[in-house]
Formats: C-alpha cells, structure tokens, sequence
C-alpha cells in the first residue's frame, strides 16, 4: 500500500538509475539502459499502487509534509501530495516513458553516447515525477527546473550539430523567460499566504482560508491578489507548455533525438504547464468571485489557449519535416489543453492531456520508426511509398493519426476533443474560443492526413525511401501498446460514463447521453470528416511524383504557404521587436553609462535580458569578431543577446555591484527597512 | 579596544597596498600579512578555533598555492612586474567600490543594532566536535566531499597532456 | 559607535577593498585574492555577531566560519588551477582577454 507518505519512491527510482548512468562508462549501455528502464518501471508499478490508494478517496488531498530547515521562526516546508490527478499523471508518465525508454534501446543503439542519453532520460524521468508528486511550489519549482535542464541537455544530445547546440540554447532560454514569472508569482504567494504548500490541513495556498483572504485582496487597477499571482504562475506554464507567444522553443527542439521529442515534447514535459495549472485551478479560479473585476486569470488562460490551438495548427500545414508538422500539433494540442482550463474544465484539459500523450508518443515514435529506417530522412516530400515496408508502424500511426484528428466514437482523442468543445461551448463569456477550436479540428485532420499520404502512400520518392524496412520488435512492441492505449483510452471518460473526470474531482459527475449536444458532435464530426476528405483530394488522390514537386497548396498561393511555413514569420519578429529594444537599450545604456548612471541602467535592463552590456572595446570585439558557430544558429533574438555577452568579468562583476548598490538605495528610499 | 584598533589598520592597511602593487610576489607576501591580522581579530574576539584554522587554510595553504601559481605562470625570471592597468577600469573600480564601501557603512551605521552581549559565548574545541560530528554532520561530509571533488578537479584541470596538446 | 558596528565596519572596509582589486586588476591571480579577500570579509562578519550579537547557540557563528573557509579553500585551488589552465592556453592571463565563452 503506498500512501502520501511513501510517494518520493516515485521519483527516486529514476533519480537513482541517472545516478548509476552517470556513472558507467560509455561501453556500458547495457548496465545504463537496463538500470533506466528498470527504474522507471519499477515507478510505473509504484504508482500504480498510489493509484490504487488514490481512487479509494477520490476527494481526499492526501498531503504528507515535513520541515525542510528552519529559519529563525519561520520553516520552509516541503511535501509530497497523493490525489487523482498526481497519481493519474504518474502513472502515464511511467508508462509512456517506460514505452519510450524501451523504443530507444532500438533507436540509439548505433550510438557511441547512448549510456549518456539513458542517465539523461531517468534525470528527465526523476524531474518530471517530482513536480508530480509535490505538495510544495517550491519543490514543484525545483524539479520544474530540473526538468528544464534534463531538456536541454537532451536537446542537445547531438551537440556536434550546431542547430541541436542552438535549440538547446534556444529551449533554455525561452523557458527561462516564462520561469522568471513563475518566480515572481512564487515570491508573491508566499508574502501573500506565507505558505507555498498547496494542502495543509486548511493552512495551504489551496485552501480556502488563504484563497479567501487573497482574493479579497485588490493589487492594482481593480485586479484581485489571486489574478496577478495566476497570471504570473501561468508565465511559467507558457514557457513550459509552448503556448503563445513563448512557442518558438518547441518545433526547434525536434533537433533532438525522436524518443527525446516523444518524451518530452509530447508526453510529458510540456504537460508539466498544463498540469501546474491544473494543480493550481482553485488558486486561477479564486477570483471569479470578483464579478467587477476587470479581467479574469481565467479568461486570459483560455484566449491563449485558443490562440494557440488555432496558431499551432494553421503553421502545421505547411511544414515539411514530418517532426516539425508532430510539434505544431503538439502546439495546437496543448493550446486545446489550456483553452479547457480556462473555460472552467480542468477534468476535459487532463483526460485531452492523458489522451494526447498516449497518441502523441505514438506518433512521434513512429515518425522515429520511420526515420530511423529511412536513415534519417525526416523530409516528408523525400519520403513516400512506406505502407507496403512498414506495416506494423503504418497501422500504429494510422490510428495514432486518427486519435489525433478526432475520428469519431472508436479514437480516445475524439472522446476528450469533444469534452474540451463541450466546455467552451457552455462558457459564457465568449464563443471566439469555440470556434477557434472548431477551426482547430478541420486543420488538424487536414494536415494529418497531408502527412500520412505524403509519407505512407505513393511511390518512393527517393533511394533512401526505397530501401527503408520495418525496424525491430523493440521499436514495434511499444508502438503496438501505445496503439491499443490510444483506443482504449478514451472510453474512461466518455459523456456517457464520465469515470475519469468524477476521479479527478472527487465527486461524482453527471452522466449524459452520448448524443445529449449532439449538434456539437455532429458539428464536429462533420469538421473532422471535411479536413480528411479535403486534405485526401489535395494530397491523397494525385499523389507527388517527384520530391522536388510544388506542393498543390503552394501552388494555389505561395505567398501564404511560405509565409506559414516560416512559422508565421516569428523568430523574424522576435528579432525585429524584442532584439531592436534590446539594441536601442543597449545604445542608451552605453550613453548614460558614458554619462553620470554608470551601470545602473545596466542592470535593470539585464535583469529583464531585454538590455545588456555594451562598453566601448567589447562592442569592437562583439560586432567585428563576429560569432561562433552556436550562436550563428540561434536566430534572430538570440543573436542580439550574445552579442550583449561582452565575456567581460570585471564587467559583469561592475554591473552585480552597482545593482546592488541602487537596491540598497532603493529599499532605503522606499522606507522598507 | 586599541588592539583592535591596530588590527584593524594593519589588515586594511595590508589589504590596500597589496591590491595596488605591481610585484605580485610582494603582494601575496602583503595578503600574507593581511590574513594574519584577521587571525588575530579572530583570537581578539575569543574564537581561537577559527583563528588557528585560518592560519593554517590562508597564512599556510593558499598563500602557498598563490605564490605557486603565480611562479607557474611567468614567463622569465624577471617577469614578475605585471603592466599597468587601464585608468578607465580603475577609475570605475575605484567608484564602484567607494559606492558599495558608503552603501555598506552607511546602513551598518544607521541600523540600530541594540545592546551589545558583554563576553563571548563559550564554545569549548570539545563542544565544536560533538556539533561537528552530531548534528552538522552531513555539513562536514558535504564538505569533505567538495574539498576531494575540488583537489581532483584541480590536478585535472591544471594536469598536462601527455602530447602537450595543452 | 559600539564595538559590534566597528567590526561590520572593518569587514565592509575590507570587503570593498577585495572588490576594489577584483574589479581593477586584470591579473587573474590578483582578481582570485581580492574574492579571497571578499570572503574574508563575510567570516569577519558571523565572528562578530557571533562575539556580540543576540545570543544563540553558542557554536553556530564559529561552524559557519569553519565550514565557509572549507568552502574558500576549495574555491582557491581549483581558481588557480584554472588560471594555470589558463596560462597555458593562451600564455597570459589577463582576464579580460579570457573571453572565447562569450556567446
């Protein structure tokens, strides 16, 4: 029986197998792999005891805390926390990473680092556990962090090619942006409720003493306390779950190896935003109370949300890396996710979360199945003519790609699509996020059944295309048991028989029939079957001959389609915006710096890394000596912030001094000794 | 209260001059001097303890390691002056410091820090043992770690390849 | 002026002194002394309000000075094996030319 009081077994099982993976020499994959698939199964079977515990008292937030150390009066206190949703996420978690460990024993058997990726994958493992199971926001913030190391290390794994340096690069720092606000949402928290635990007995930041008194509080321009502090934590969640505007990170992060992209930007990592803000729905949820408030944090989740989902899925039609098309659905997806929680249904958000990791992991790892046999081949125009090679991954990804698109009644991904459009359709504020999602729905089919044609169907279009076979059963097996999964799934928590989400709130939750809005379903099964049916006359019907050929829709509007296929143009962007404020706050530095502020100016405008440094002679050696090859790949903003890295220590250790300086001033002139 | 005066002079005294000479072999002598003086405060002010382990760490060890590295890396017997520094760094060296120097002085001086103990608290070495080896014991382990993780870092990082590669 | 606030004045004097050097110099060497010198600083700190402060337990200032020149001594030798590293690398070691990290 595992209780709350046992749940750090969870993540200490792959924690210990990083620790043993860290350790082996590089010749030794066997004892590297062996003690990272062992670890993380041995969790799986774990939680499914928590599981077990947790369904007994579905309503019951089983919290264990403990003083991590004491300070003066006051104690930071750490703890571990056992309900549905932890022990649900647990569970999926070390079952698809269990999947995933496995199908890279195939994968990365070729090559010379792979005990290195095993170490690397139980840390990712151990961290994302660890957010899982905390009670505490400090401890979820820790592993958070962890999670955004073991990342790019992973990222990064092929660190030889400079575009992995640069996305690693490029998936640290824009997370770290969101995280700076998850930061300051933490340190607001506590000085509100003087407790980061989530459940205490009454005495938590959960509970509804301290959310009470917090959303009575008004912080600025009418906004209660609890909007500014969800808002800001909600920073953290788009950084981490590649939500607009802080997407970018994401389709860059496929440089990674494919069981990395299937792990972490499908299942699991960038759920870790969507779950926080379902962990966290009281708090984000306080100031609805507030009827004049101006905004609600809600409000702002499910825009994003919806602006997400829509954006995510028009960029994928017109990618052509089979991974990248994976990771803008995996955008427009989790935009899904967070436009549920805004419109108030946090249990549709985690049942579309559980759904979609299942099928997303599928997805990914048969695009792993499929590049791997065609020697890394990822272009979908040079690919072609796999069905009759590869039929075990062609089944897979068959119904992988149909869980994704929403085929209706057999697939889990209709089921908890349907119960996200439900939600918006009864949210009373405004209807814009329905139909963003509705739009949503006919892209995604479309631009799926875009890439099975492409991929599957036709002729080989190139000689690696050709020569590609079906890879081994270590690769097939986890696809076959994510398959069966991604049916499976959805039946948990059908309109009908809604177990998953009376689960989840701990309160049994009204049953309707399967058709009770059935104009809805309808609606959107006809919306599915468009973006099939039109997406098969574009692609299905004459399919390419040469890889070389224009893609039809490029044909009809090339202007559009290129400028989709730039992504909506927003590195660009970024570097015009962000990295011209950034160059014009670098010249103003330089002037007062030239003047009477010194680095002042310098270091609130380093602080927010919208500013930098810039003294005369490292401005010679930044700007002439040009750039090394890794930040040459990190485009556009990136750019302009290494050039502001001047590599001055004396700099940098002027600027630390001179800010603390202007602190101490201000806190003195602020009175607030 | 004058020894303490006379240690105080002589470590910033010490401390100053050695930050501005150009002889580094004179400078680390100077520092030499400077931790010294701060051993004394430490016997001064009733920490024996402390002051012993700094006379062995600093006056001893670093100073040691310091004088080495800076022999290790001349490259003639006569190298030893190193060139001038540039005046603008200096000059905003020197601002920087004043500023964090008044900023710190400042509030020292204009807190009220209330009604000073009278003797220093007895720490018997026996009772530092008993704290060190019962409850700071994972400290002591922690830093025992470090202290071996440093000294393999450092012959690794200072080591020479055998091709001479670097 | 009691004695607690001369001794934080001594340590803020010397601490600014350490900063002073770090940032001025551009030998590494004599930038690694001048932290030494900050570090110094901050133990002379816990000894005074270990001496004088409110009253605690009796052996903690003492420990945490112990611990921290562990820590310091630690720091000084893998910096100067860094900065022999260095030496070798690119036959000085002037600081602000140790800068091929920069992004």
């Amino acid at each position: 029986m595992i209780t709350a009081e046992q749940l750090w077994l969870i993540p200490l099982l792959p924690l210990l197998a990083a620790g043993l993976g860290a350790l082996t020499p590089r010749r030794g994959l066997a004892v590297a792999s062996g003690a990272a698939i062992a670890g993380l199964v041995g969790s799986f079977i774990v939680s499914c005891l928590a599981l077990r515990t947790a369904l007994a008292h579905p309503a019951e937030h089983a919290a264990y805390n403990f003083t991590w150390f004491a300070l003066g009066d006051g104690a930071v206190r750490l703890g571990w926390l056992l309900d549905p949703l932890t022990a649900f996420m647990c569970v999926m978690v070390t079952f698809v990473g269990s999947l995933i460990f496995i199908f890279s024993l195939g994968y990365m058997k070729e090559d010379p680092n792979a005990a290195r990726f095993f170490c690397f994958l139980s840390l990712f493992a151990a961290a994302m556990l660890g957010i899982l199971i905390s009670n505490s926001l400090l401890s979820l913030f820790v592993s958070w962090e962890l999670v955004g190391l073991a990342s790019y290390l992973l990222i990064g794994f092929w660190f030889h090619k400079p575009e992995a340096a640069a996305a690693a690069k490029k998936a640290f720092i824009t997370t770290r942006i969101g995280d700076l606000g998850f930061l300051l949402g933490l340190v607001w928290l506590y000085d509100a409720t003087g407790t980061l635990l989530l459940f205490d007995n009454g005495a938590g930041a959960l509970e509804a003493p301290a959310l009470g008194g917090m959303a009575a509080q008004v912080a600025m321009f009418g906004l209660p306390v609890t909007t500014g502090i969800g808002l800001l934590l909600f920073c953290g969640a788009v950084g981490k779950s590649g939500q607009f505007p802080l997407h970018v990170w994401l389709p860059d992060a496929m440089e990674g190896p494919t069981p990395v992209s299937a792990l972490i930007h499908a299942a699991t990592m960038v759920a870790a935003g969507v779950f926080l803000i379902a962990r966290i729905y009281p708090l984000m949820a306080a100031d609805l109370v507030m009827e004049a408030a101006p905004i609600h944090a809600l409000t702002v989740v499910a825009f994003i949300g919806a602006i997400t989902a829509l954006m995510g899925a028009v960029i994928a039609v017109a990618q052509n890396d089979i991974k990248r098309i994976l990771a803008f659905s995996t955008v427009s997806q989790l935009g899904y996710m967070m436009l549920a929680i805004g419109v108030g249904s946090w249990t549709a958000a985690i049942f579309h979360l559980l759904t979609h990791a299942f099928f997303k992991a599928l997805l990914f790892l048969g695009a792993g199945s499929v590049i791997h046999a065609a020697h890394h081949e990822q272009d979908i125009r040079r690919l072609g003519g796999l069905k009759g090679h590869m039929k075990a991954t062609f089944g897979t990804f068959a119904i992988g790609m149909m869980a994704l698109a929403g085929v209706p009644f057999v697939f889990s991904g209709f089921w908890s699509k349907e119960a996200i459009l439900h939600a918006a359709h009864e949210w009373d504020v405004s209807h814009l996020p329905l139909y963003a999602g509705l739009c949503a729905v006919v892209l995604t089919a479309f631009y799926m059944t875009r890439l099975m044609a492409e991929t599957f169907f036709g002729k080989a279009r190139t000689e690696e295309a050709s020569h590609a076979h079906e890879n081994s059963a270590v690769m097939t097996v986890p696809l076959v048991l994510l398959a069966i999964c991604s049916i499976l799934l959805g039946f948990l928590g059908t309109p009908a028989h809604p177990w998953l989400q009376s689960q989840l709130l701990g309160a049994e939750v009204e049953a309707h029939g399967i058709f009770e809005g059935a104009g809805l379903m309808i609606l959107s099964i006809v919306l599915v079957g468009g973006g099939i049916g039109l997406g098969w006359f574009i692609y299905g019907r004459n399919l390419r001959a040469m890889a070389t050929d224009k893609d039809p829709l490029e044909r009809a509007s090339p202007g559009l389609i290129a400028f989709l296929g730039k992504r909506l143009m927003f590195d660009e962007l970024y570097a015009a915006t962000a990295g011209r404020l950034n160059t014009f706050g670098a010249a103003f530095s330089d002037f007062m710096d030239r003047q009477v502020w010194g680095g002042l100016v310098n270091f609130t405008g380093r602080f927010g890394l919208f500013s930098g440094w810039f003294s005369r002679d490292t401005d010679e050696g930044g700007l002439n000596g040009g750039f090394d090859a890794g930040s040459a790949g990190l485009r556009g903003s990136g750019k302009f912030y290494s050039r502001r890295q001047s590599g001055d220590a004396h700099g940098y250790l002027r600027t630390v001094a001179l800010g603390f300086v202007v602190l101490v001033i201000a806190v003195m002139l602020g009175g607030g000794w | 209260m004058i020894a303490f005066v006379v240690i105080a002079v002589i470590v910033l005294a010490a401390a100053s001059v050695a930050m501005c000479l150009r002889n580094l072999v004179h400078s680390v002598l100077l520092l030499v001097g400077c931790w010294a003086g701060i051993a004394a405060f430490y016997l001064w002010a009733g920490a024996e303890f402390v002051a012993f382990a700094q006379l062995l760490v600093y006056v001893g060890a670093v100073s040691m390691l310091s004088l080495f590295a800076v022999l290790l890396t001349r490259r003639s017997f006569h190298d030893l002056d190193i060139a001038p520094e540039s005046v603008t760094r200096a000059t905003w060296a020197l601002l920087t410091a004043g500023a964090v120097a008044g900023v710190l002085v400042g509030t020292i001086l204009g807190s009220p820090l209330g009604k000073v103990a009278d003797s220093a608290p007895p720490v018997s070495v026996r009772q530092l043992g008993e704290e060190l080896a019962g409850p700071q014991v994972a400290g002591l382990l922690v830093v025992g770690v470090i202290l071996t993780v440093a000294l393999l870092g450092g012959v690794v990082i200072a080591a020479q390849d055998k091709e001479g590669k670097q | 002026m009691n004695p607690l606030q001369l001794c934080l004045v001594l340590s803020a004097l010397l601490f600014s002194v350490g900063l002073g050097a770090a940032l001025s110099r551009s030998h590494a060497i004599l930038v690694l002394l001048g932290v030494e010198l900050m570090l110094n600083a901050a133990n002379l700190n816990f000894i005074a309000f270990w001496r004088y402060g409110p009253p605690t337990a009796p052996a903690d200032g003492i420990l945490f000075v112990i611990f921290s020149i562990a820590v310091a001594a630690a720091e000084a030798a893998v910096g100067l094996a860094l900065v022999i590293a260095i030496y070798r690398h690119q036959k000085n070691i002037r600081l602000q030319e140790a800068s091929k990290l920069k992004g």
